[in-house]
């Protein structure tokens, strides 16, 4: 299969009064069709930036170098009427906060149709008679009625389904779902959780899944990339980074998911604070919580490589373990 | 909807009764008189005086007569301009004020808001500061030194060519008279308005749902209008209320610099006069705006912002 979508060498900083901050270093990643790409990290690793990179919807004083690629167009060097064409229309996003998300003073049924009649010229009719079809496909119950609505008068779940409808009015080749579920209750997450499984499985669409939830990448990806303070440090199927993570901040990170066929007695935490991306340590960004750091982490940064199966990862610790 | 309305309309009634008795025993607490003059009237023409208007009897019984021919419409006598009544005065002025007021009004919306929100989508550029600095100037600038100004501009040094204009007068309302003054009122209001709606519209633009409609690959013209200026207008028209009672009840400052016959002289001259009567008539009539463009303003919040229901 080819990938729909690819990221090449993408650099992504923002001019800020105290200088230039790199948020995203030398990003090379893709997603195929139908697949589930899980991109993790903590807050502030760039795994948000990488794809508003991607959508051309970075903050004023965000630059972006590289390539993103959807289809052969360059995402990066697109013309803002280009860009408009595509979003929207081939390259979705769902975003982190369904309670701000969604414009107050329009109906939800005017929200929807408008992408349709944006993209495909359709008239309102048309645009009325997909959305509905689209609640429906969401499960949103009397999808109907809630055409009429504004968005405060549904609950947050109810919101984040609207976005996800939205998402698909034109059934897009791509999906960018960025914390989809971060801000709803437990028990509403599971339920946009399996509703976005179903979206993958029946429309054939890549998603890309940006969280800091590993629990949602196991349920969701087929592939997982890990990213610290702005590159990816380990990358591979999701069989693979559950078995045998190779990254101590991988390691850290699955360390940390409470288990419920483990007993412990405390949650696991890794040690120390996420860097400061101005002030970056030298050598590997992690090697200051790093439990294996020796003398080479400080001096040298490990770059991302490939291993046998498929696994990549960027650490010399992990390197030295599989010479041995 | 409309039953809120009607309610609204009905608490008017106590708050205005409020505002009437306040103002009515606030005037009668300064000292002086309306027939105070630097030479005293002598004694016996004085109490002829008040007399004719009633004002021997006891306090109170004023209060419940001046209340009695409120009801029936009546706001009395003006006590300084001998032979009118306080509702013939304010039914001249008031036209003359209202007009320009309105006209004043509309300029500066149609001005102050297109200015604010350009300066908004070309943030930090230099038509942006060009902009805000022109608001700031209207701002800081007093009417006072705009009206004589725009007066020597238009009145003197454009007086041989097609842009002079009248300075000062009424002329029954002709169209030119009516610009100076109309301009030297709006100004102030453009520049607020305009800086009103540069700042609500940046932090609107900022907002999650202007990225979703962006990410929906809306033409930014559309995101704009469509999803950002309906929220964005909501600071705009709570200035709007107090604004717009200010201006269509006249300013003492630019009906005294273009001598036009409005009622905004009145706020002042009435009070300084002791002419109680048409303190009264006055107070009610900005009053009744306050009250009413509040409840307009609160009509507009509901079709701006529709988690602003009333019932």
């Amino acid at each position: 299969m080819t990938s729909v979508l690819e990221i090449d060498k993408l650099f992504v900083s923002f001019a800020t009064p105290d200088g230039a901050v790199e948020a995203v270093t030398g990003v090379s990643l893709s997603v195929e069709a139908g697949e589930c790409l899980g991109l993790v990290g903590e807050s502030g690793s760039g795994k948000s930036q990488t794809f508003m990179a991607a959508m051309g919807l970075l903050a004023d004083n965000g630059t972006a170098t590289g390539h993103i690629r959807l289809d052969g167009i360059n995402l990066l060097s697109a013309t803002e009427k280009q860009l408009n064409k595509v979003r929207g229309e081939r390259i979705a996003m769902i975003f982190q906060d369904p309670m701000t998300s969604l414009t107050p003073h329009m109906k939800i049924g005017r929200q929807l149709s408008e992408v349709l009649i944006e993209h495909q010229g359709a008239d309102k009719e048309t645009g009325r008679r997909r959305a509905l079809e689209m609640l429906d496909r969401v499960h949103i119950p009397e999808a109907e009625r809630r055409l009429d609505m504004y968005p405060h008068e549904l609950s947050g779940g109810l919101r984040q389904r609207v976005m996800i409808a939205m998402a698909l009015m034109c059934e897009p080749e791509v999906i960018i779902a960025d914390e989809p579920t971060t801000a709803l209750d437990v028990t509403v997450q599971a339920q946009i959780l399996d509703l976005l499984t179903e979206v993958k499985d029946n429309l054939g669409a890549a998603i890309v899944l940006i969280t800091h939830d590993l629990g949602v990448v196991a349920g969701l990806a087929d592939r997982v990339a890990v990213m610290y303070a702005g590159r990816i440090v380990e990358q591979g199927t999701v069989g693979d980074i559950f078995a045998t993570p190779t990254h101590p901040y991988t390691q850290g990170l699955l360390a940390c998911t409470p288990r419920l066929d483990v007993e412990t007695e405390e949650l696991v935490t890794i040690a120390g604070q996420p860097p400061n991306l101005q002030n970056l340590p030298t050598g590997c960004s992690f090697h200051p919580r790093c439990p294996h750091v020796f003398d080479q982490c400080k001096a040298q940064r490990p770059s991302l490589e490939k291993m046998p199966g498929g696994q990549a990862r960027a650490c010399f610790h992990a390197a030295m373990g599989a010479a041995e | 909807m409309w039953a809120y309305f009607t309610r609204r309309l009905f608490i008017a009634i106590p708050t205005l009764w409020v505002v009437i008795t306040v103002a009515f025993f606030l005037m009668r607490l300064a000292p002086g008189g309306p027939f105070d003059q630097e030479a005293p009237l002598p004694p016996e023409i004085m109490a002829n005086l008040k007399a004719a208007y009633g004002l021997d009897q006891p306090l109170w019984w004023q209060y419940v007569n001046y209340l009695g021919n409120l009801l029936q419409g009546d706001f009395g006598p003006s006590f300084k301009y001998k032979d009118f009544s306080v509702t013939e005065l304010i039914g001249q002025g008031f036209p003359v004020s209202i007009q320009n007021g309105a006209a004043a009004l509309f300029l500066a919306v149609l001005v102050g808001i297109p200015l604010g929100a350009m300066a908004a989508l070309r943030q930090n550029s230099g038509a942006d500061h060009a902009a805000m600095t022109v608001a700031m100037t209207g701002i800081v600038i007093p009417n006072f030194v705009v009206g004589p100004l725009l007066a020597l501009v238009f009145g003197i040094w454009l007086r041989e060519t097609m842009f002079a204009l009248p300075v000062a007068g009424w002329n029954n309302g002709a169209l030119p008279n009516r610009i100076l003054p109309v301009i030297c009122l709006a100004l102030p209001f453009i520049a607020y308005i305009a800086r009103i709606t540069r700042a609500s519209l940046i932090e609107t633009l900022r907002t999650n749902y202007v990225r979703t409609a962006r990410a929906k690959g809306l033409p930014f013209r559309m995101v704009v209008l469509r999803h950002a200026f309906k929220s964005a207008m909501i600071p705009v028209v709570t200035y709007l209320g107090p604004a717009t009672v200010f201006l269509l009840t006249g300013s003492m400052v630019i009906e005294t610099i273009f001598g036009l016959p409005g009622i905004g002289r009145y706020f002042v001259q009435g009070a300084l006069n002791r002419d109680y009567t048409l303190v009264m008539g006055v107070t009610i009539l900005a009053a009744s705006l306050v009250i009413f463009l509040n409840l307009l303003v609160d009509m507009a919040y509901a079709w701006l912002d529709p988690k602003v229901r009333y019932e």
